[in-house]
């Protein structure tokens, strides 16, 4: 009865040497994202001399990166505020859009009162609302955090929420028979089994909260980037202008990839495992 | 004398006086303790309703269920469950998956920290029972439908559940892995003799593993006609196929399609 002996050990399969156009199509792979950029950039800067544009309204990546190191100084400094009133931001939203997830998605009755308002809520432009926030709270760090965070949540909220609200009914009714509190539901069953929708948002509400700081920085606020290229702006300094395009946008890649990175390491089992089977180990 | 499982003159509606469905009217069901009952019908009949009603998941309109001489009111807790979807955690392996139930019913729960070593002991034994030895740090994932469903039924039987409620728990495998999987499950009941309550669309199934085989009519679902399979344990698969046995699924069949044309 028992078939212990012909149990399949399939572990030798993956110690087999690969086939060297594996190796070199994986190579291609994680250098083509740079060479996109290096392409890009080189055709923008021919582009630029080719036309002769003028650098106030379109200036050359070269222009750009001479823009950068003279200015590195309050470039640093005020990217280092965005990020801050970004990462401030993003951190509430993980924590209220969990929380306000968990308990939309795990109960009809919280979900049909709250959702509407919820909805409502995240229609209105955030751009409108820092007016508001300077008011209440004057310009600077914490409108920036706050707006941060209230562009992002919802997405976090709403993943939270479809995969909390969407357990199986047999599965429920397997927990259920046992005698699972709604507790028992939520943590062994809700919550894991949101975790991939989870992650998923966390990639797209990151961005936002840089659109999020940066709107307010740009609207009210002495310091961050939004600011600096308002200023930058209005002398007409263009280069620099780009140069915190830039920099925001580097700054959104890496924290787009710190939230892949913990998703690949928490929910392995979502993607079946196939990253781990495609990637290997060593060398 | 009373009987371990009792249901009595069930009526069960889904939805509202007047426009919701009714899916059982007039159910009578009585289950010895420590017997395997079958139950089968035409498809649509209310054999899983009848399920839920029998574990306390859905309220029943009128009649009474009563499960070791208690009234069913909210989930029974000595009912262990499988269905047709294996429904394992993904993120669980698969002795994980197994020890499930541990972590939610008493006594279990509250000792769960302490015997660690034990309960991981008992549930490995299980797995060994039903050929899944070698394969418990595996992701359901990394399982054929076939073993996921025997690693399913080990779930419902780890917390030793004196009632087990099996709703076509072999109805989404091929016929090979089926006919292992009914020798896997006599094995089981007749090593630890839980009741068992199995629906089934397949005679033979029914047939082969019961002690008794109710038919129930077409929707609102009641019970019509109830055989009593004698043949001893321990049962072989070639069985299936000699005339005695045959001629009971045909009677079987016979029941059913009567219960058809009549609806």
């Amino acid at each position: 009865m028992t078939n212990t002996t012909a149990a399949p050990a399939v572990p030798d399969e993956d110690k087999e040497p690969r086939a060297p156009w594996l190796a070199s199509r994986r190579n291609l792979e994680r250098i083509l994202p740079w060479l996109v950029v290096l392409g890009l950039f080189l055709v923008w800067e021919g582009g630029v001399r080719l036309f002769e544009v003028p650098r106030f309204v379109l200036p050359a990546p070269s222009v750009i990166f001479e823009s950068m190191v003279r200015w590195q100084g309050p470039i640093l400094s005020n990217a280092w505020q965005t990020l801050f009133t970004t990462v401030v931001g993003f951190g509430i939203a993980i924590v209220f859009g969990l929380i306000a997830g968990v308990l939309i998605g795990s109960s009809t009755l919280v979900y049909k009162g709250l959702y509407p308002v919820l909805i409502g809520f995240n229609s209105i432009p955030k751009v409108a609302v820092v007016p508001i926030l300077v008011i209440w709270f004057g310009i600077g760090t914490i409108p920036a955090i706050i707006t941060a965070f209230l562009i992002s949540f919802f997405p976090i909220l709403v993943n939270v929420a479809t995969g909390i609200a969407t357990v199986e009914p047999e599965l429920r009714d397997v927990l259920r028979a046992l005698g699972a509190k709604k507790r028992d539901m939520i943590l062994k069953v809700g919550l894991p089994r949101a975790m991939p929708y989870f992650f998923a948002s966390l990639k797209v509400a990151i961005t936002l909260a840089f659109v999020g700081s940066i709107i307010s920085e740009t609207v009210a606020s002495n310091r961050g980037i939004g600011h600096l290229m308002m200023v930058a702006s209005s002398r007409f300094d263009v280069p620099l202008v780009f140069a915190g395009l830039l920099v925001t946008a580097v700054m959104g890649v890496m924290m787009y990839l710190v939230a892949s990175v913990i998703e690949k390491r928490m929910t392995g089992w979502a993607t079946r495992g196939m990253d781990g089977a495609l990637t290997p180990s060593g060398g | 004398m009373t009987h371990f499982v009792e249901l009595d003159n069930v009526t069960l509606r889904y939805g509202g006086e007047a426009t919701g469905t009714v899916a059982l009217r007039g159910a009578t069901l009585r289950v010895g303790k420590g017997e395997f009952v079958a139950v089968v019908g035409p498809s649509g009949c209310g054999k899983s309703t009848l399920m839920k009603a029998l574990a306390g998941l859905w309220p029943v309109n009128r009649g009474s269920v009563v499960v070791a001489g208690r009234e069913v009111t909210r989930p029974v807790e000595i009912v262990g469950m499988a269905f047709q979807n294996a429904t394992l955690l993904p993120w669980r392996t698969t002795i994980d998956n197994v020890m499930l139930p541990l972590e939610i019913v008493e006594p279990h729960r509250s000792q769960l920290r302490r015997k660690r070593a034990e309960y991981e002991a008992k549930a490995r034994d299980l797995l060994k029972l039903v050929g899944l030895a070698g394969f418990e740090k595996k992701f359901p994932w990394e399982l054929s439908g076939g073993m996921q469903q025997r690693a399913s039924l080990c779930r419902a039987l780890v917390h030793d559940p004196e009632l087990l409620i099996l709703d076509e728990p072999f109805g989404a495998l091929d016929m090979f892995t089926r006919e292992e999987l009914w020798t896997v499950m006599q094995d089981l009941w007749m090593a630890r003799t839980p009741t068992v309550i199995l629906v089934t669309h397949d005679l033979r199934e029914a047939v082969y593993l019961a002690d008794r085989v109710h038919v129930m009519s077409a929707r609102p679902g009641r019970m019509i006609h109830a055989r009593d399979v004698p043949f001893p344990r321990r049962r072989a698969l070639e069985d299936t196929y000699r005339p005695e046995f045959t001629a009971i699924t045909q009677e079987l069949r016979e029941h059913i399609s009567q219960a058809r044309v009549a609806a």
